[in-house]
């Protein structure tokens, strides 16, 4: 994968660009990208993928404009517009579900297949998800993995946070990513997608892992309640990471060319 | 010098295992460890101990906004300055503040400070702070990347409230207001005098400084600790050709005062102990929403108090004595140590935290007491040459009434 520049309206943005064939669009989650390189390099096998990061992600410029779901979801088409392509597969994980959902809503007639991977975006009282935001390093595992051992491994969550320089690095990175996030996740993440999710005429899929304890499964229902001709697929032993802990699985429910 | 006596209002009936059996003080502490009906002697008693530093020549008694805090018993700091300025004549009312993105339309604070300006006769100054990630981000759910321009759009709304004549149109991004036209107005003109708690956010140096308005450091760490960031701000106000009257600036700092040293320790410490110990136990995740913090100030290296590398709770009396996190002993240590505080700062207001965790009211008032008699008149000298400085105080009406001033009920008229 190359990691590229684009300009758009606000800002510059970067992403990563790598295989050929079908135009295939990857919205990360809150989490950003640095977990999802294995799965983007399996998606270029099959795809001309494009996976551009939300500004303040890595080293990209934040974007003071970007306040509300309207802006980000327009950012989403504006980034599709710059890249010069058209219908891609929209694919989004967890946050970038939610903005891959709003994106088809909004432009119904501009995504024929979209991809929603344990998405955000949708809330219900009696299954509450857990505070992102306040959650410290060493309790995501749980959260996110359904192997938290190999989870804990892979995010760092056992660097301490008592050694100031990493401390620093840790909250500007924090500050920076989860920042932006939070203008469409914090303290709820719900911005009124389910009033719009009737306007989506993509062909829908939704990917789960089933022991998602972060977004768990029964959300999964309750956006095919709303979305009634999606399919779901569920992948067993993996969390909410399912594209990390199943990578092969996850591509290979993708649709064909 | 200004001396304010403060005190946060803890909760003094948290349990000895609280620490140990609770996940924090704050945003999501046990709401059965508060029992209203021991409240009414709580509220009351902590609203006396105002009033009777009142009476002891303190410059200002002050109140603070916390939410879902064990610590801190004001969601509404207006409504316990009500409580004072009724019931007391010639201080000042320090509101340090009133968290002005939480209020919908921020107009309100403006009502609000105009009304307890009306009935002080002119004591209040208004304090304006952005507020914790605690109450800001995790209890009222104000997102934390958009909280410090949604805090500078409600200041600028506030301040055309209170400038402004005639009717106007706000149309700001938080808040879109018709008519603008606010009813009663303050009695200090323009506007109250205005103080900004920061916590160490370096953007709140040039906020202060081209605004005129006072900085107020509050931490709990107390005045060595405070240096570095107190350094920066008076570094920035020289830079920017500003004065450098210690008026610009105040510190909070925890005092208790005794007949000797050791009667200090000996009175003080389980209650010093308690407010470090039980208090400030605020669960690490709580302590500083992503994206409330500014990139710039992370890479300043100013973090949150509220989650420091090394906790609070293995902190003797002697660490907190030596660290200067609390300043105790005899008045002539107190003094000595609050003249170091005082010139190593550079600061002309001092918001004295004279009531500390689960201090009960005689202990509270002893050492009130001795600041005043002893100690406080032997700090008012500090700066002569900044006297006349009043840029930074109330100005109240030289004709007040009292209350309870009704005319006596002519028995022929009924």
């Amino acid at each position: 994968m190359e990691l590229k520049t684009i300009q758009t309206a606000h800002v510059p943005v970067r992403y990563f660009e790598g295989g050929q064939g079908q135009p295939l669009v990857y919205l990360h989650g809150a989490g950003g990208l640095d977990l999802e390189q294995v799965f983007l390099a399996a998606l270029a096998e099959k795809y001309h993928v494009f996976a551009p990061l939300l500004p303040g992600y890595g080293d990209s410029e934040e974007c003071a404009e970007l306040r509300d779901m309207l802006d980000f979801t327009l950012h989403g088409w504006d980034v599709v517009d710059a890249l010069g392509i058209q219908d891609p597969i929209l694919v989004g994980f967890s946050m970038g579900g939610m903005i891959a959902a709003e994106m088809a809503a909004v432009a119904p007639h501009d995504v024929s297949r979209l991809v929603l991977i344990a998405p955000t975006g949708l809330w219900l009282d009696e299954h509450p998800i857990p505070d992102l935001f306040s959650t410290m390093p060493f309790e995501l595992p749980k959260y996110l993995f359904h192997d938290q051992e190999v989870g804990a491994k892979a995010i760092g969550a056992n660097i301490a946070l008592t050694d100031p320089s990493f401390l620093q690095v840790f909250l500007v990175r924090n500050a920076r990513q989860l920042g932006a996030a939070g203008k469409i996740l914090f303290p709820i993440p719900d911005r009124g997608l389910r009033d719009r999710l009737y306007r989506i005429k993509a062909k829908t899929m939704l990917i789960w892992g089933e022991s998602d304890k972060l977004v768990p499964p029964v959300y999964a229902q309750a956006f095919q309640a709303a979305l009634p001709n999606a399919d779901l697929v569920m992948i067993k032993e993996a969390g909410h990471m399912v594209t990390f802990e199943k990578t092969s699985e996850v591509v290979s429910a993708l649709p064909a060319q | 010098m200004k001396f304010t006596w403060f005190n946060l209002m803890p909760w003094p009936y948290l349990p000895d295992d609280f620490r140990e059996k609770n996940h924090s003080v704050w945003v999501d502490i046990d709401s059965k460890l508060f029992d209203p009906e021991k409240s009414h002697e709580v509220y009351n008693t902590y609203l006396d101990l105002l009033e009777y530093a009142a009476t002891l020549g303190f410059d200002a008694i002050g109140a603070n906004e916390h939410h879902q805090n064990g610590y801190g018993l004001m969601p509404s700091p207006n409504l316990i300055a009500a409580a004072l300025a009724r019931r007391t004549d010639d201080v000042a009312l320090l509101v340090l503040g009133a968290s002005i993105a939480l209020y919908n339309p921020p107009v309100r604070v403006a009502e609000e400070f105009a009304m307890l300006d009306c009935i002080s006769g002119g004591r209040l100054i208004a304090g304006f702070p952005v507020g914790t990630s605690m109450d800001t981000n995790y209890c009222y759910g104000q997102i934390p990347a958009l909280t410090r321009e949604k805090y500078r759009e409600a200041h600028e709304l506030i301040m055309r409230a209170w400038h402004e004549r005639e009717p106007f149109a706000f149309n700001g991004r938080y808040t879109k207001l018709r008519y603008v036209n606010i009813w009663p107005r303050p009695i200090q003109q323009p506007h109250p005098p205005v103080h900004i708690p920061g916590g160490g956010s370096i953007e709140t140096y040039d906020f202060c400084i081209d605004n005129t308005y006072s900085y107020s450091y509050l931490s709990f760490t107390g005045y060595l600790r405070a240096k570095m960031l107190l350094q920066g701000y008076w570094e920035r106000v020289a830079a920017r050709n500003a004065d450098a009257s210690p008026y610009r600036a105040g510190f909070a700092q925890t005092i208790c005062v005794a007949d000797t040293d050791a009667e200090a320790e000996r009175l003080y410490a389980p209650h010093v102990n308690y407010f470090y110990n039980r208090c400030l136990h605020v669960y690490p995740g709580f302590a500083d929403a992503p994206g409330y913090r500014t990139i710039k100030t992370i890479q300043k290296g100013v973090l949150s108090q509220y989650a420091p590398l090394s906790g609070f709770d293995n902190l003797t009396w002697k660490d907190l004595i030596e660290g200067g996190h609390v300043i105790a002993g005899s008045p002539e240590t107190v003094r000595q140590r609050m003249e170091d505080l005082i010139k190593g700062l550079h600061v002309g207001h001092v918001f004295c935290l004279m009531h500390v965790g689960n201090m009960p009211a005689e202990k509270c008032m002893y050492s009130t007491k001795l600041f005043a008699e002893k100690v406080m008149p032997r700090l008012r000298n500090m700066f002569p040459e900044h006297d006349d400085d009043n840029r930074f105080w109330c100005k109240p009406m030289t004709q007040r009434v009292k209350a309870g001033s009704l005319p006596q009920m002519q028995t022929e008229t009924v």
